[in-house]
C-alpha cells in the first residue's frame, strides 16, 4: 500500500521535471516571439509524424537506452561513472576497427564479433575506473572524466594513424557488419533505423534481471545502498566494485557500437566526446536508474533531438532555442531535488509522521555515498 | 494558584497522522523547577507530544498552556519565544564550528555589522559557570567527547533563554560517569528556576533524577505519578501495560567444550591506534560471557576482529578449533559466527532494502534462496515470513522496507536471521540498545535461549544491568585487555564500575568493602 503511493511519488518527480521543461521553454518561445504551440506541434510532427521520422527517433533512442542503462548500473552500486561517454566512443571505434580489418568474414560470425569487440573495449575502459576504485580508493569521478578526455585523443590518434592513413575518418565498414536491415529502412522510408533498437530493449530487459533476480544484482544493490553492511554479510566490495563498473562500460560500448555499426557506418575524428554520454546520464536520472523508467526517459530525449532539428525549418526556431527548451528539461531533471522538496513539503502538511524523515535521510543518496568513500578508504587501510 | 504553578499544561492534546491517532487525549502538566520525566515505549508518542511542544509539529486538537496562558506554538521559533527548548537526542550541531559558533549559531550578536564572538563567549563561560556545564567555547565539536557534545547543545538552549527545557533520551549515548554528570547539570538548572522534561524509558534514571513521571501508552496518557512514591516495578507494569520481568530466567550454566578462543590478539583502529592489545579470552558452548566496559576500551574492534571485519595485527583466534583470524568475513560466518552487530542501522541492516531481502543478507547466495544466480523471490519471501513469525517481528508486509520497522522490531529480524543459521557462537554486541523494557526482555530471553541450545555466546554492553541478568562469567575490558573475569553473583556494580575504570580487582574489592579508599583508586 506504502510502496504504491511511494512508486506514485517516484513518477511525480519526472512528469513534473518534464513538464516544466517544456513549460520554460514555451515562455522562452514566447519571449522570442514565436508560438509555442506551433513551435511544440512542429516538434512533435518531427519526431513522430511520419514513418521516416519515427525511424530516425527510434535510431537515436537505441544508444541513448544503453548509456543510459550503463550509468544506472554504476549508479546502483553506489558510483557516479560520469565516463560512459568515453566508454561509448571506444565501444564505437573498438566495433568500427575490427569490422573494417575482418572484412571477409561472413556477417554472422562478423557482426557479433564487432559487437563483442565495441562491448569489451568500454568494459576495459571502465573497468580502470573500478580497479582504481576498489584497490586504491581512487574516486571513480575524477579518473572517468580524466578517461572521457584520453579516451578522445586515443580515438583520434588510432584513427589518423593506425587504422587509416592520416585520414580524418576510416573506410565505411563492409556490409557484412552493418546492423541496419533492408526491412527496417523500407518500413521507414530510408531512415538510418537499425537493429540497436531491438538489442537495447533487450538489454534494458537483461540488466532489470540482472539488478533485481540475481545474486550478483543484489550485492550490487546492497553494496550501493550500504557498504558497511555488505561486508558484513560477507560480500566482496572490491569484487562487486569491478563487477559492475566491468558491466557499466560494456553496456555504454554497446551503445557506441550501434553508432559506429549502425548510425555511422564509421569513425571518425571528433572535437569531444560524443553526447550521447551525457545525454545517458540524463536519461538515466529522469528514469530514476530503472530500466523500465530509461526506455520511456530515452525515447523522450530522441524524440527531443530529432523532432527539435525540424523546428527551425517548420516554425523558423531557431535551433539554439531548441537547445535551451532541451536544456531546461536537463535542469529541471538535474533539479529534481527542487521538485521533490516542494511535493515533500506538501505531503507533510497533510499526512506522514515526522519519525518517517529519520528513516528517509539514513537512506538518502548522499549519505549512502560519503559512506562509500568512508567505508573504502578504511578498507584500504587494512 | 495551580494555574501559575503549573509551567506547562498541555491538555487534551490529540496529534491524527492519516488514520493514525498518535497522540489521543493526553493530558500534562510541568511545575516550575521540576523534573518532569515522560516515559514510554518506542512509538508510545512521546516524541510526538514534544514536538508539537516545541512547535515542529501542530496538535490536530487540544491546547497548551504555558505559565497559564494560552500560547500558539507553531513554529520552533514561537516555542523558543516562550522560553521552550528542546535538546534532541541526535544532536543538531555542525561539527567543523566551535562549540561557540555552535551555540551562537542562529541567534548571533554583533557588533556594527561583524560577528562578535568575544562578548558570546564570555557569555557562555558565565552560563557554563553557572551550571557547571564544562566545555571548551573555542574546541571543535568534531573534537569533543559525546557528553561534551551534549552539555553544547543544553548550553545552546539555554543561551536562547530556555526556561523548560526538553531532553529526548539524554542518556543513550553517554557512559555511567557521563550519566552522573548530567544528572548533577539538571539539578543545578532545575535549582535556579528552570524546568525539565525528560523524554526516557529507563526506569533507573527516572527513580534516580524525576520529581514526577507521566506514563504514556500507545499513545493516551495512562497516569501522573511521583516519583518518590512508585517502584521500578509499577512504572514498568504502567508503561507495558502488562506484568514485566526485571530478572532474566536462568538455570545455572552448563558450560561444554570451547567455542571460541582469543589468544593474545592485537588489533588497531581504523586510525592505525592500537585498541586491543594482547587479549585472550575463551567462550564455551552453554555460556553467556559478558564483556562489560566503558565505550572505547577495545570493544568494537575485539568484535570486528573476530568477525573479520577488521585486521588482526597478531595473535590467534579460533572458532571450534579453526584458525579464524583474517579471514573473510563469509567464511567466518560459515565456520559458525552469528554476529548481532553493535549498530544495526549502519551495519546490520541495509535500511531501504525490504524485510525480505534484509532476513536474506547472510544466505542469499545459497539454496534454497538462491540457484545458480538467480535469487529465488518465492522462497526469500516465505523466510522472511517464517522468522518473523517465529521471532515475533511485528510488520505490515515482508516487501515493506525495513527501514519502516520500529527498533524493536529491527533487531528481532536481525536475531532472527543470526539465530537462525544455528551459529556455534553467537556475537551480540549492544543488542538493547535504544530498545524498550518489553524488546529487552524478549531479547534477553532470546539470548538465554541460544546458551541453553549449548550455544557459545559472547554479549558486549555497555548497560551494567544487562551484562549482570544475563552473562553467566563477565568479562571487564579496559584499555584493550580484559581487567578481570568474575562472576554476576560473586560481583556487584560498584565493583564492575571500579574494574571499568581501570582499578584492579584487589582493589576494587577492597574499596567496595571499605569505600572511603574508593576516591583514591579511581584516581590511580
Amino acid at each position: 500500500m506504502n510502496d504504491k503511493r511511494q512508486t506514485l511519488n517516484n513518477l511525480l518527480v519526472p512528469i513534473l521535471s518534464v513538464l516544466m521543461g517544456f513549460l520554460i521553454g514555451a515562455i522562452i518561445m514566447l519571449v522570442f516571439n514565436f508560438n509555442p504551440i506551433e513551435g511544440y506541434s512542429a516538434m512533435f510532427k518531427g519526431a513522430f509524424g511520419t514513418p521516416f521520422y519515427i525511424g530516425e527517433t527510434l535510431r537515436q533512442t537505441a544508444p541513448l537506452i544503453m548509456t543510459a542503462l550503463g550509468f544506472a548500473l554504476a549508479n546502483i552500486a553506489g558510483f557516479f561513472n560520469i565516463g560512459v561517454a568515453g566508454q561509448a566512443l571506444l565501444g564505437w571505434t573498438g566495433s568500427v576497427w575490427f569490422a573494417i580489418s575482418f572484412p571477409s568474414l561472413p556477417s554472422p560470425i562478423l557482426l557479433p564479433l564487432s559487437i563483442l569487440a565495441g562491448v569489451l573495449a568500454g568494459a576495459l575502459w571502465a573497468g580502470i575506473a573500478g580497479f582504481l576504485r576498489a584497490f586504491f580508493g581512487v574516486s571513480e569521478v575524477i579518473v572517468t572524466i580524466m578517461l572521457n578526455h584520453t579516451s578522445l585523443y586515443t580515438v583520434n590518434y588510432l584513427i589518423r594513424n593506425v587504422m587509416t592513413d592520416s585520414n580524418d575518418s576510416t573506410p565505411r565498414i563492409p556490409e557484412a557488419a552493418s546492423l541496419r536491415m533492408e526491412w527496417l529502412t523500407d518500413l521507414t522510408n530510408n531512415s538510418t533505423l537499425h537493429a540497436g533498437i531491438f538489442i537495447s530493449l533487450i538489454m534494458a530487459f537483461l540488466v532489470w534481471v540482472l539488478i533485481k533476480k540475481t545474486t550478483t544484482g543484489y550485492e550490487i544493490r546492497a553494496v550501493g545502498l550500504n557498504p558497511m553492511a555488505s561486508k558484513y554479510a560477507g560480500m566482496s566490495t572490491k569484487r562487486t566494485i569491478i563487477v559492475s563498473m566491468l558491466l557499466s562500460g560494456a553496456l555504454a560500448g554497446l551503445g557506441g557500437a550501434m553508432e559506429g555499426l549502425g548510425n555511422f557506418q564509421n569513425v571518425f575524428v571528433q572535437g569531444a566526446v560524443p553526447t550521447l554520454g551525457f545525454d545517458g546520464l540524463a536519461v538515466a536520472l529522469l528514469g530514476l536508474s530503472n530500466p523500465i523508467g530509461i526506455i520511456f526517459a530515452a525515447l523522450l530525449f530522441g524524440a527531443l533531438k530529432i523532432g527539435g532539428s525540424s523546428m527551425p525549418l517548420a516554425v523558423g526556431v531557431p535551433s539554439e532555442v531548441v537547445d535551451i527548451v532541451i536544456a531546461f528539461i536537463i535542469f529541471f531533471v538535474g533539479a529534481n531535488y527542487v521538485i521533490r522538496f516542494f511535493l515533500e513539503r506538501n505531503k507533510k502538511k497533510t499526512a506522514g509522521p515526522i519519525e518517517k524523515h529519520d528513516s528517509d535521510k539514513a537512506s538518502g543518496t548522499p549519505e549512502s555515498l560519503s559512506g562509500t568513500e568512508k567505508a573504502d578508504k578504511k578498507e584500504d587501510k587494512e | 494558584m495551580s494555574q501559575i504553578e503549573n509551567v506547562i499544561e498541555m491538555r487534551g492534546i490529540t496529534k491524527q497522522f492519516g488514520n493514525f491517532k498518535a497522540n489521543d487525549n493526553i493530558n500534562l502538566s510541568v511545575k516550575k523547577g521540576e523534573i518532569h520525566a515522560l516515559l514510554g515505549e518506542n512509538g508510545a508518542g512521546k516524541s510526538t507530544l514534544m514536538n508539537i511542544l516545541s512547535g515542529l509539529l501542530e496538535p490536530t486538537s487540544g491546547d497548551i498552556l504555558v505559565n497559564g496562558e494560552k500560547a500558539t506554538i507553531d513554529s520552533p521559533n514561537a516555542a523558543n519565544l516562550l522560553g521552550i527548548g528542546m535538546v534532541h537526542q541526535h544532536f543538531m550541531l555542525v561539527d567543523d564550528f566551535t562549540v561557540t559558533e555552535n551555540i551562537i549559531l542562529g541567534s548571533e550578536k554583533t557588533k556594527s555589522g561583524f560577528l562578535d564572538q568575544k562578548s558570546a563567549r564570555k557569555e557562555i563561560k558565565e552560563l557554563s559557570d553557572r551550571y557547571g556545564l564544562i566545555v571548551d567555547p573555542s574546541a571543535r565539536v568534531e573534537d569533543i567527547t559525546v557528553g561534551m557534545q551534549q552539555r553544547a547543545e543544553i548550553l545552546k538552549v539555554i543561551y536562547r533563554g530556555a526556561e523548560i527545557l526538553i531532553l529526548d533520551e539524554p542518556t543513550a549515548v553517554l557512559t555511567p560517569q557521563e550519566i552522573d554528570e548530567l544528572i548533577k547539570i539538571m539539578r543545578s538548572l532545575t535549582k535556579e528556576g528552570k524546568s525539565i522534561i525528560i523524554i526516557t524509558h529507563k526506569l533507573d534514571e527516572i527513580k534516580r533524577v524525576a520529581d514526577r513521571c507521566t506514563v504514556i501508552r500507545r499513545g493516551k496518557s495512562i497516569d501522573t505519578v511521583n516519583v518518590k512514591e512508585t517502584s521500578q516495578q509499577e512504572l514498568a507494569n504502567m508503561m507495558v501495560g502488562r506484568s514485566v520481568s526485571f530478572k532474566v530466567d536462568k538455570v545455572p550454566s552448563e558450560p561444554k567444550e570451547t567455542i571460541l578462543s582469543v589468544d593474545n590478539i592485537t588489533v588497531k583502529d581504523s586510525r592505525g591506534i592500537e585498541k586491543v592489545k594482547g587479549l585472550s579470552l575463551e567462550v564455551h558452548a552453554g555460556e553467556v560471557l559478558g564483556i562489560a566496559g566503558i565505550d572505547g576500551n577495545g570493544q568494537s574492534e575485539l568484535i570486528q576482529a573476530i568477525s573479520g571485519m577488521t585486521k588482526v595485527e597478531s595473535g590467534k583466534i579460533t572458532l571450534q578449533g579453526k584458525e579464524i583470524q583474517n579471514n573473510v568475513p563469509r567464511k567466518i560466518t560459515e565456520s559458525g559466527l552469528g554476529h548481532i552487530p553493535e549498530d544495526r542501522h549502519r551495519v546490520g541492516l541495509v535500511l531501504p532494502m525490504s524485510v525480505e531481502e534484509n532476513m536474506a543478507l547472510q544466505t542469499y547466495y545459497k539454496e534454497p534462496l538462491s540457484k545458480n544466480g538467480f535469487l529465488n523471490q518465492g522462497k526469500m519471501r516465505s523466510y522472511a515470513e517464517k522468522l518473523a513469525e517465529e521471532f515475533d517481528v511485528r510488520l505490515q508486509s515482508v516487501s515493506e522496507p525495513i527501514a519502516s520497522l520500529s527498533g524493536g522490531n529491527q533487531q528481532k529480524a536481525i536475531i532472527a536471521r543470526e539465530v537462525d543459521r544455528n551459529p556455534s557462537l553467537l556475537i551480540a554486541a549492544q543488542p538493547t540498545r535504544g530498545l524498550d523494557v518489553g524488546a529487552i526482555e524478549y531479547i534477553h530471553s532470546r539470548l538465554i535461549e541460544q546458551r541453553d541450545n549449548d550455544r557459545a555466546v559472547l554479549l558486549v554492553s555497555f548497560e551494567l544491568d544487562e551484562v549482570m541478568n544475563v552473562s553467566d562469567r563477565i568479562a571487564v575490558m579496559y584499555e584493550g585487555k580484559i581487567a578481570a573475569i568474575v562472576k554476576p553473583e560473586e560481583t556487584s556494580e560498584e565493583e564492575l564500575g571500579l574494574l571499568m575504570a581501570g582499578s584492579s580487582l584487589e582493589k576494587a574489592r577492597a574499596s567496595v568493602e571499605n569505600p572511603t579508599a574508593e576516591e583514591e583508586t579511581i584516581h590511580e
